[in-house]
C-alpha cells in the first residue's frame, strides 16, 4: 500500500514537471535552438572572436564587449567624467572636457565610427559624437584612451555624426538642432525659427599619420534636423548622404508638426567639389570660438586650445554640389550597401523601406529631373532617384547595416522585429523579434566596403521583462543573432550599460595585438614625473605645493609628509614606477571634496588637485589592489594651520616613531 | 524504513564529498613545497643556477667595467630603488649586498627579464617569494640594461 503510495507520488511529480516544460510560455526561450550556448560560450582563459564598441548614450561613455560571449571589456571615458580612473578629475585629464563654455563634465554619446583605409577598418581609432554640447572624440586602440576631442561651432544637437569617408578624409558632424549662427544675435523670438535658425554640417578632417583632427570646413544648410549619414563607397565615394526630418521647419510640438509631410529628404553631398571650393577659397571665414583638447601620449597629459576661426560654405551658392532626395517619412538611418550604389533611408513613420540607386541619381542630376528648390537647393524626383522599396517590411524602420552577401538587415523599431531583405529584389527573407523595440543594430563591418557578415547585434530600446527586475530602471538589452544561414538565430542576451545607440564591430585580431601592456617611464615626459624614489620631492613655492610622488609594489615614497597648511593648493604628481603589464596603482585621500581618486598606469604620471581647509591628519592609500601587501600601501599627510611654522619634511621608512612609546608585547 | 536506508544512502554520499573536498585542501597548503622539491627532482633538465630565460651564458671579466656600472645605476635608480636597497637589509625585497656571491650572472639576469616564469618554477626565486610576499615586478628591462644592472651589483659587491 505504502509502496503504491510513493509510486504514484513519484508519477504525479513526473508528470507536472513534464507539463511545466511543455506549457512554457511563449518568448524568446523558444526562439533559441539547442547550440546557442555552444556558439556563443568562450572558455574561460579564451578569447573573444570580436571587439564590439557600442554607445553609451547618456553615460557619454563608450563600452567594449567581446563577442559572441558578451562579455563587457572595458568602459572608456569619453565626454563625461569617470570618477572610476580619474578621467576628468586629474589635472591632466580636465583640459579634455574643456569647451568654449569652460569645463562640461558629461555628454550624450550617440555614434561610433571606426577608421577606415580604403572602405574597410584599419582598427586605428574609434570616432564618437556628442549629442548634448556638440563634440567630436578620437579614441586610440592602442591605449582605448580618449585621444583628442574637438567642439563644433555653429552647432546643437550634434547627432548626424561621427561617419567617415572611406580613408577617414574627413569625420562628419551635422546638427540636430536649428539654431542662430554663433555670430548672429540669438535673442530672437522662437517662433521666428524659419528666419534666423541654420543648420551646420561640419567636415574635420583627420591627419592620416597622426590622427589629428582639424575642423576643415562647414556646411551652412536650412533649418531642418539633421539625423544620421553615411559616406559613399567605391563609385559613391565623393558623396555623403545625410537624412533629415523636420522640413517642416516647425519649432513646437515637434512631435505632430514635423510629422505633416509625407516626406521628408536625404541630402546628397559632393564633399569632393565641397572641399575644391574650400580649397578656392569660396566661402567666408567667421569669427567664432571652439575648444580643441589633445592628450599627449607621451607627456600623459591633455591640452585645451580655444580656437577663432571656422570657414564657411552656404549650400545655397553652391549650385552643384548639394542635393535634396525625398524620403518618406522622417528618416533615420541613412546606410550605403558594400557597392556604393543603393542608398537605403529609414523612415521611422514609414511603412516600406525606399531603396536609392546612386546611378539614378546622378542621371536625375544630369538630366535636371527636379521637382523644385527648397531653400537653394535642388530638390530630385523620387522616381527619379529610387531604385525601388521594400514592402510591408514591418514597422517603424530605423536602421539598416549590410552583410556582404547582397542582403540586408533592418530594425523596426515599433513592430519589434529586425528583416533580413535582398537589396537587388527587395524580398523580405526573414524576420525574427527582438526583445523590445530595437533602436540601431551592428554587423561587424556592416558599414563598410567589406561587411564580416557572421552575426548582428541589435540594441534594444526597451527592456521590460528580459532581466531580474532591478527596480523602475533597468539596463538596456543587446540581443546578438547568427546570421550565417538564411535563418537568423537568436543566440544570447546580454545587459549593456548606459543607453547603446549606434555600435561597430571588428575582429579581434585587427587590434589585439597592437595593445599597449605599459608606459616606458624613460619615455615618460610628463613635466612632473619622478624617475625613481630617489628624485621624490615636496617643494612649496608660496602657498603652492608640488608633491613628487612615486608609486611601487607595495609603498608610496615620500609616505610621511609634514609642513602643509590650511589654505595650500596642494598637487600631488604620481608616478608608477611599475614596468608591467596590468599593475596599475590608485591614489585617494581622505574627505577631498569636488575630487575622485586617480588610477595611475604602469610608467604613468597623473596630477590630483587638493585644497586641504582644516588642519590634521590626512591619510592616503592605494585604491588598486596590487599585491599582498596592498593594505599596507598607504601614508599620512599632516595639515597645519595657515599661520603655523612647521618645516616641510617629507620621507619614507625614516620617520619612526619613539621607542618609548612602543605597544606593548611588541618584542614577544 | 526506506526514508531510513535512503537518507544514509545520502549522508554517505555527503561525507564522500566532504571527505574529498578535505583531500584537495590538505593538497593545496603542501603544494608548494611539493612543488619546488618536484621541480628541482623531476626536471633534471633544469638547472637551478642558471635559472629559466635566455641567458646561458654571461661573460665576466675580473675587474669592473665602470660605464656599464654606471648605466646601471640609472637603471637602478629608476626601476629598482623603490624596493632593493645597496646593503643587506631587506626593504620590498632582498638588499643587494653579496647579491652577486648568492647567484650566477645568468641567474640574477634571467630573473630581472623572466621573472614571472622564475617566480613559478625557480626554488630559490619561490623561497625568496615565501620571505617577501610581493611577486617582484617584471620592470622590463632589456639586455643590456639587465646587464648594467649585474655590473653595478658588482660594483656595490666590491669589484674594482
Amino acid at each position: 500500500m505504502r509502496k503504491n503510495n510513493l509510486l504514484y507520488t513519484a508519477w504525479v511529480l513526473i508528470l507536472i514537471t513534464g507539463s511545466m516544460f511543455s506549457c512554457k510560455p511563449k518568448n524568446a526561450g523558444d526562439a533559441v535552438s539547442g547550440d546557442a550556448a555552444q556558439q556563443v560560450y568562450v572558455a574561460p582563459g579564451k578569447y573573444d572572436e570580436f571587439y564590439n564598441f557600442v554607445s553609451g548614450g547618456f553615460n557619454g561613455q563608450l563600452s567594449v564587449y567581446g563577442l559572441p560571449s558578451g562579455r563587457l571589456l572595458k568602459i572608456v571615458p569619453i565626454f563625461s567624467v569617470f570618477p572610476e580612473n580619474g578621467y576628468g578629475y586629474s589635472e591632466e585629464t580636465k583640459p579634455m572636457l574643456n569647451t568654449s563654455q569652460g569645463f562640461v563634465p558629461w555628454d550624450d554619446q550617440h555614434h561610433l565610427e571606426l577608421s577606415q583605409t580604403n572602405g574597410e577598418i584599419d582598427g586605428r581609432w574609434i570616432f564618437a559624437n556628442a549629442n548634448n554640447t556638440p563634440r567630436v572624440a578620437r579614441v586610440d586602440l592602442s591605449t582605448f584612451k580618449t585621444a583628442e576631442i574637438i567642439e563644433l561651432p555653429n552647432s546643437a544637437g550634434n547627432h548626424s555624426s561621427p561617419f567617415i569617408t572611406e580613408n577617414t578624409e574627413y569625420v562628419v558632424a551635422g546638427t540636430r538642432f536649428a539654431v542662430p549662427m554663433d555670430n548672429d544675435n540669438g535673442d530672437v523670438p522662437i517662433n521666428t525659427y524659419r528666419k534666423n535658425f541654420k543648420a551646420s554640417i561640419s567636415f574635420i578632417s583627420v591627419d592620416k599619420n597622426s590622427g589629428n583632427m582639424n575642423l576643415a570646413f562647414q556646411l551652412r544648410v536650412p533649418p531642418v534636423d539633421f539625423d544620421l549619414s553615411h559616406a559613399g563607397k567605391n563609385k559613391s565615394h565623393d558623396w555623403f548622404f545625410f537624412s533629415c526630418y523636420n522640413t517642416e521647419q516647425a519649432n513646437t510640438l515637434l512631435e505632430v508638426n514635423a510629422s505633416q509631410r509625407d516626406k521628408d529628404f536625404i541630402l546628397a553631398v559632393n564633399w569632393k567639389k565641397l572641399e575644391e571650393y574650400a580649397k578656392q577659397g569660396k566661402g567666408k571665414k567667421e569669427a567664432v570660438q571652439y575648444a580643441h583638447n589633445v592628450y599627449d601620449e607621451t607627456k600623459h597629459m591633455a591640452t585645451s586650445t580655444i580656437e577663432k576661426q571656422v570657414l564657411v560654405l552656404d549650400a545655397k551658392d553652391l549650385k552643384d554640389v548639394c542635393y535634396f532626395i525625398p524620403c518618406p517619412k522622417s528618416p533615420h538611418g541613412c546606410d550605403v550597401d558594400p557597392s556604393g550604389e543603393y542608398i537605403v533611408g529609414s523612415g521611422k513613420l514609414a511603412a516600406l523601406i525606399p531603396v536609392f540607386s546612386f546611378d539614378k541619381i546622378q542621371q536625375a542630376i544630369a538630366n535636371k529631373k527636379f521637382i523644385g528648390e527648397y531653400d537653394g537647393i535642388p530638390v530630385i524626383e523620387y522616381e527619379a532617384a529610387l531604385y525601388g522599396e521594400v514592402k510591408k517590411p514591418g514597422l517603424g524602420p530605423l536602421h539598416t547595416e549590410f552583410d556582404g552577401r547582397g542582403n540586408a538587415i533592418t530594425t523596426m523599431f515599433v513592430s519589434s522585429e529586425i528583416v533580413k531583405w535582398n537589396i537587388k529584389d527587395l524580398k523580405v527573407i526573414d524576420r525574427q523579434s527582438t526583445y523590445y523595440s530595437p533602436g540601431h543594430l551592428c554587423i561587424p563591418g556592416g558599414d563598410t566596403k567589406k561587411p564580416n557578415g557572421k552575426y548582428v547585434i541589435v540594441y534594444n530600446k526597451i527592456t521590460k521583462d528580459r532581466y531580474l527586475p532591478t527596480g523602475p530602471e533597468l539596463a538596456q538589452s543587446a540581443q546578438l543573432f547568427d546570421i550565417s544561414g538564411d535563418k537568423m538565430k537568436l543566440l544570447l542576451d546580454f545587459p549593456t550599460v548606459g543607453e547603446p545607440h549606434y555600435a561597430q564591430a571588428v575582429a579581434a585580431s585587427l587590434i589585439r595585438d597592437k595593445s599597449v601592456k605599459y608606459f616606458d617611464i624613460n619615455k615618460n615626459q610628463n613635466p612632473y614625473v619622478t624617475k625613481g624614489e630617489a628624485e621624490s620631492k615636496v617643494v612649496r613655492n608660496g602657498k603652492r605645493v608640488d608633491i613628487y610622488i612615486t608609486q611601487i609594489r607595495s609603498h608610496f615614497s615620500p609616505d610621511n609628509i609634514e609642513g602643509i597648511k590650511a589654505g595650500d593648493e596642494v598637487y600631488w604628481h604620481v608616478t608608477n614606477l611599475e614596468q608591467d603589464w596590468d599593475i596599475p596603482h590608485g591614489f585617494a585621500i581622505k574627505s577631498v571634496p569636488e575630487n575622485a581618486e586617480l588610477l595611475v598606469m604602469p610608467g604613468e604620471t597623473q596630477t590630483y588637485k587638493w585644497m586641504p581647509k582644516k588642519a590634521g591628519i590626512y591619510p592616503f592609500y592605494c585604491t588598486d589592489f596590487c599585491s599582498a601587501l596592498h593594505q599596507e600601501m598607504q601614508g599620512y599627510v599632516r595639515v597645519s594651520p595657515a599661520e603655523s611654522n612647521v618645516p616641510l619634511t617629507f620621507s619614507t621608512g625614516k620617520n619612526l616613531p619613539d621607542s618609548a612609546t612602543a605597544p606593548p608585547l611588541l618584542d614577544k | 524504513m526506506k526514508k531510513l536506508i535512503f537518507l544514509s544512502l545520502f549522508s554517505a554520499i555527503l561525507l564522500a564529498c566532504s571527505n574529498s573536498g578535505e583531500k584537495n585542501e590538505s593538497n593545496v597548503s603542501t603544494s608548494t613545497t611539493a612543488s619546488t622539491e618536484s621541480t628541482s627532482s623531476s626536471n633534471p633538465s633544469y638547472d637551478p643556477n642558471r635559472g629559466e630565460g635566455k641567458f646561458t651564458h654571461v661573460d665576466v671579466s675580473p675587474t669592473l667595467d665602470a660605464a656599464m656600472a654606471d648605466a646601471g645605476n640609472k637603471v637602478y635608480t629608476v626601476k629598482c630603488s623603490a624596493c632593493h636597497k645597496l646593503t643587506d637589509e631587506k626593504l620590498v625585497g632582498p638588499g643587494w649586498k653579496g647579491v652577486t656571491q648568492r647567484h650566477t650572472a645568468e641567474w640574477i639576469m634571467n630573473f630581472v627579464t623572466n621573472t614571472d616564469d622564475m617566480l613559478t618554477k625557480d626554488p630559490k626565486a619561490q623561497a625568496m617569494l615565501e620571505i617577501c610576499l610581493v611577486r617582484m615586478p617584471n620592470q622590463h628591462l632589456t639586455d643590456q640594461e639587465a646587464r648594467d644592472v649585474y655590473e653595478f651589483m658588482r660594483k656595490n659587491d666590491g669589484v674594482k
